[in-house]
């Protein structure tokens, strides 16, 4: 709290209006303590999501659409009405007056009243199943129709007419879009992207009229209404849903003498303050630069102006960008900044691939340097970096169709170079890409230093790539010749490293660096050499030729945590276990007291395992009939599923038994890095696998077959690689794809960092595994088929050789356990001590010794 | 120190085949049997291209605060001898304890082979 102020009263600050602009401004506001907020609602609940409002078909309640409750305005301090229309506003008393009769004095009066839909004045239109997509009693409605109704009709085909066609497709009506303009989404869509999207989306069963003014809405023949075209067509529905734009909510500004525009809409300045310079209006019902924004993220911006100026803080909006991705109704869809080409001299490319259902269209400036606009339909696999060429004002490469073109063969990938200097790099840390420039303009000249120098990849260590990545191209870009060395005992990349292994036949890491390297190897080549060594040969790891070259999650079989000891994860296929197996995890968790988590890949971790007891528990858990997870692995890690057809009423395949196959198929496989899969039995995509290395999603035909997505730290969606693949041709193509990347991909690259890196990108890939464009696919295979035949499970093989087990003794010389690692009890299970709460052992400092000696 | 403890002198740990190539084992000394009267955990590496050919230094890492170094890669920086700690990468010199990132220091014991037997100076 400020001091001085205390003793004056709070300023008093109420907004009308709850929906999200106006809850944003609420949760900016009340972050200082000076002011006293008042929010009236006309309606019954406080703010929801509006953005997700098709979900409440799909199963989601009001309460998983709010955004706030009762109870956290409370904790704000926040008083709030709801069912409080504002009905008066007294400008010179500054006071306003609800329906009710309560008034309310304000300091600042913020209107966020939103907007309404607008549905055009049709005559016959005024009838009970006439309904608007605008909010959860909206929704209810439409519900309630549906129930008895057959058929649909939405009037108006933009963005949000589309969402509410896929509301009404879901609730299985038969479904129809009417749209006055000549195409589908004419503000975000040029004509030839409306054309095609208009296909896309009849292919899903629902019927667009482009073209059409109804005239009249008269009792139906065959259904409760008819539809009367102005070109004597007619449309028979039960159900009309009007969603032809929206009007702002002005009248309560209208009445009370703030200036409006003259097609409605508050007007405001880059403070989004009204004519009265004590109110402000922000959302949908302001007009800013005669404009208004019909996005929630531009009203955000708005909210956060206004909260800052009240608090005199200096901000201003200044327009928003108003691109978009979205998914309408499984169609991919993406609009970027001029997509019209409405700049003077503007110059566009296009490409489309009828058979494919692709368009995409680029907006250049006059001398093709920058980047303008751009539609996509089909295929947003491009949003991202267009958007990033738009939004920096990156100059455009030599041929800027090759950004859109498929298979051109040097298609220009937007790499790190193209990252603004704000991106964040290493989010644990905190790094942005101009921390790392400017580590690097004070002297650092290789990773190592930028590491050290911005501390970034030293909290998760998960952005090491990226850091790396960023780093190499920078300092390429000021002349300095960037080793893709390794090391410094190998002068070589890890691609180069496997073609030696390969082709020279190598068999060890001793023979490797004796014929290629220099010194003794270190933390990077050793286990890459046995990444690679295994890769190749498939030798069980812990063979003594390849015991030096793992890394200790390797070496031991298991993940090392924080203190020493290690995880211990048994394969559970798909996700899939019997309840006997299920019981032996519990008993052996309980026997030797391990913490115990159902982890994000449908399987079960086992914490707190000290070295000594691996080879017992795991001894169990083969008896029972597990074998290794490869938790610990560069390798396949596990393949996520649904139950698929099997069970669910919407599964189209059997997907429980592909994931199990698939997974038994690939265990083992060492790769660059983890590998991940996921498999749906259906397009409601259960599994995410389009968020995996591999991702397979059922079709009708077949099996529609997606790579190189991630999760995780730098999230990426899958390419669609292939469609309709039947089973033989899925496992011939994923052994392809696996084992190329496993010979191309560069040390610790994930599938996803790989293909952004690959020349050419997914249209070389598909070239390379379908067309066979390098000649290797039967090589690929052939390698493939020897991994698979000489797998072994890892801990089954060291559990009976005696030998591999000396490596699992606490110390050469004694039994005694590690006095260091120490347990506390939490909900009812183990976690590792804190330093506090340990028993002190005595660590013997270097110090100690000096002192012993004197 | 009290004066029952005993003074410092070479110990055997274990015999030459109980080391690893390329890699580390770990020790226990326990208190009443050494100099410093308290328990020593030693991680001893096998480094057979080294001109030392075995090294010994304190298995506590003093930056992951757990007692794991000699499951750490080794391997040379700039020739010089180093483990890689299996937590967060640091390396330490074998020869000096000196870690090469942050200014920490791990103990470092003298070692040698005797006809078979690994003895520590301890």
């Amino acid at each position: 709290m400020k001091t001085g102020k205390q003793l004056l009263s709070k300023a008093k600050i109420v907004v009308v209006g709850n929906g999200m602009v106006g809850h944003h401004f609420v949760e900016e506001m009340s972050k200082h303590e000076d002011y006293q907020i008042t929010v009236l609602s006309a309606e019954s609940r406080l703010a929801y999501d509006r953005v997700y409002l098709s979900s409440y078909f799909a199963g989601k309640t009001a309460e998983d659409l709010a955004l706030t409750s009762p109870e956290h305005y409370d904790e704000l301090g926040v008083n709030f009405e709801t069912n409080a229309k504002v009905t008066h506003i007294d400008k010179s008393a500054k006071v306003v007056t609800t329906e009710r009769g309560d008034s309310f004095a304000y300091d600042k009066l913020i209107l966020a009243t939103g907007s309404y839909p607008f549905v055009p004045p049709i005559p016959g239109g005024d009838v009970d199943h006439s309904l608007v997509y605008r909010t959860i009693e909206d929704l209810e409605a439409i519900q309630a129709s549906a129930d008895v109704s057959k058929v649909g009709v939405v009037i108006g085909g933009g963005l949000l007419g589309l969402e509410a066609a896929k509301a009404v497709k879901e609730l299985g009506l038969e479904t129809h879009v009417v749209e006055f303009a000549p195409q589908l989404m004419a503000v975000q869509v040029d004509a030839g992207g409306g054309r095609l999207l208009k296909e896309k989306i009849e292919d899903l069963g629902v019927q667009v009229h482009t073209s059409k003014a109804t005239n009249v809405i008269k009792a139906g023949d065959k259904c409760r209404y008819k539809l009367c075209f102005s070109d004597d067509t007619e449309l028979e529905t039960d159900m009309i849903l009007f969603s032809a734009g929206i009007r702002p909510y002005d009248n309560l500004a209208r009445e009370f003498d703030l200036e409006i525009g003259a097609r409605g809409g508050i007007v405001v300045d880059n403070q989004c303050k009204t004519s009265d310079s004590d109110i402000y209006a922000i959302g949908e019902c302001a007009l800013w630069n005669n404009f208004i924004y019909g996005l929630v993220a531009p009203g955000y911006s708005m909210a956060k102006v206004a909260a800052k100026d009240i608090y005199g803080e200096a901000a201003e909006f200044t327009g928003a960008d108003m691109s978009t991705k979205l998914k309408l109704m499984g169609v991919e869809v993406g609009s970027i900044g001029d997509a019209h080409a409405k700049t003077p001299g503007a110059l566009t490319y296009t490409y489309e691939n009828q058979p494919e259902g692709v368009y995409k269209k680029i907006v250049v400036s006059s001398d093709k340097s920058k980047m303008l606009g751009a539609v996509l339909i089909g295929d947003t696999s491009e949003y991202d970096s267009l958007l990033q060429y738009m939004l920096n004002g990156i100059d455009l490469p030599e041929a800027p169709e090759g950004l859109i073109l498929p298979s051109s063969g040097e298609k220009p990938t937007l790499g790190v170079d193209a990252l603004p200097d704000t991106a964040t790099i290493c989010s644990c840390l905190n790094v942005t890409k101009g921390d790392i420039i400017a580590a690097i303009d004070c002297g650092a000249v290789d990773v190592g230093q930028v590491k050290s120098d911005t501390k970034a990849g030293s909290g998760c260590g998960g952005c090491a790539a990226l850091v790396k990545s960023v780093t190499d191209n920078e300092l390429e870009k000021r002349g300095v010749e960037v080793k893709k060395d390794i090391c410094e005992h190998f002068a070589y990349s890890r691609r180069e490293i496997y073609d030696l292994v390969s082709v020279g036949k190598i068999k060890t890491f001793d023979e490797l660096l004796e014929k290629h390297g220099k010194g003794l190897g270190c933390e990077i080549c050793r286990p890459l050499a046995g990444s690679v060594l295994a890769s190749v040969w498939n030798d069980y790891i812990l063979k003594k030729p390849h015991l030096s070259l793992q890394d200790t999650n390797d070496t031991y079989l298991g993940n090392m945590q924080k203190d020493g000891t290690y995880s211990v994860v048994p394969r559970i296929a798909g996700g899939e276990i019997t309840p006997d197996k299920l019981i032996v995890l519990g008993e052996v968790a309980k026997k030797y007291n391990l913490y115990t988590k159902i982890t994000g890949g449908a399987r079960v971790d086992l914490f707190g395992a000290r070295v000594e007891q691996l080879p017992s528990i795991w001894k169990e858990l083969v008896d029972a009939g597990f074998e290794t997870g490869h938790a610990y692995g560069k390798s396949l890690r596990t393949v996520k599923s649904c139950v698929g057809s099997t069970w669910c009423r919407y599964g189209v395949q059997d997907s429980m038994t592909l994931a199990i196959d698939l997974e038994h198929r690939y265990k083992g496989l060492r790769a660059p890095h983890k590998i991940k899969f996921g498999v749906s039995g259906c397009t409601r995509e259960c599994a995410e696998a389009q968020g995996k290395d591999i991702g397979i999603i059922a079709t009708d035909g077949g099996w529609n077959l997606y790579v190189a997505g991630n999760g995780g730290m730098k999230p990426r969606h899958a390419d669609l690689f292939a469609t309709d693949l039947d089973d033989e041709t899925l496992v011939k193509y994923v052994d392809r794809i696996l084992m190329f990347y496993v010979q191309t991909g560069d040390r610790l690259q994930r599938t996803s960092t790989w293909m952004e890196n690959l020349e050419g990108g997914l249209a070389y890939l598909q070239d390379v595994i379908i067309n066979d464009s390098l000649g290797i696919n039967e090589l690929l295979e052939e390698q493939m088929a020897a991994i698979i035949g000489t797998y072994q499970c890892e801990w089954k093989t060291t559990i009976e050789d005696p030998e591999a087990l000396k490596r699992f003794k606490p110390f050469v010389n004694s039994d005694k356990a590690d006095s260091n690692i120490q347990f506390v009890t939490e909900r009812d299970q183990i976690r590792p001590a804190r330093g506090q709460e340990k028993i002190a052992v005595k660590v013997i400092e270097p110090a100690d010794l000096v002192a012993e000696e004197v | 120190m009290s004066l029952s403890t005993p003074t410092k002198s070479w110990r055997t740990i274990c015999s030459t085949s109980d080391l690893v190539k390329d890699s580390g084992i770990s020790a226990l000394i326990e208190g009443e049997a050494n100099s410093a009267g308290e328990d020593q955990q030693i991680a001893i590496f096998h480094i057979p291209k080294s001109e030392e050919k075995v090294f010994a230094v304190g298995n506590y890492d003093p930056i992951g605060e757990a007692n794991v170094l000699y499951r750490g890669l080794v391997g040379c920086i700039d020739d010089e001898p180093v483990v890689s700690s299996p937590l967060y990468k640091q390396h330490f010199s074998l020869k000096t304890g000196q870690c090469l990132q942050e200014d920490k220091k791990i103990a470092v014991y003298d070692i040698r082979i005797e006809n078979d037997a690994v003895q520590i100076f301890v």
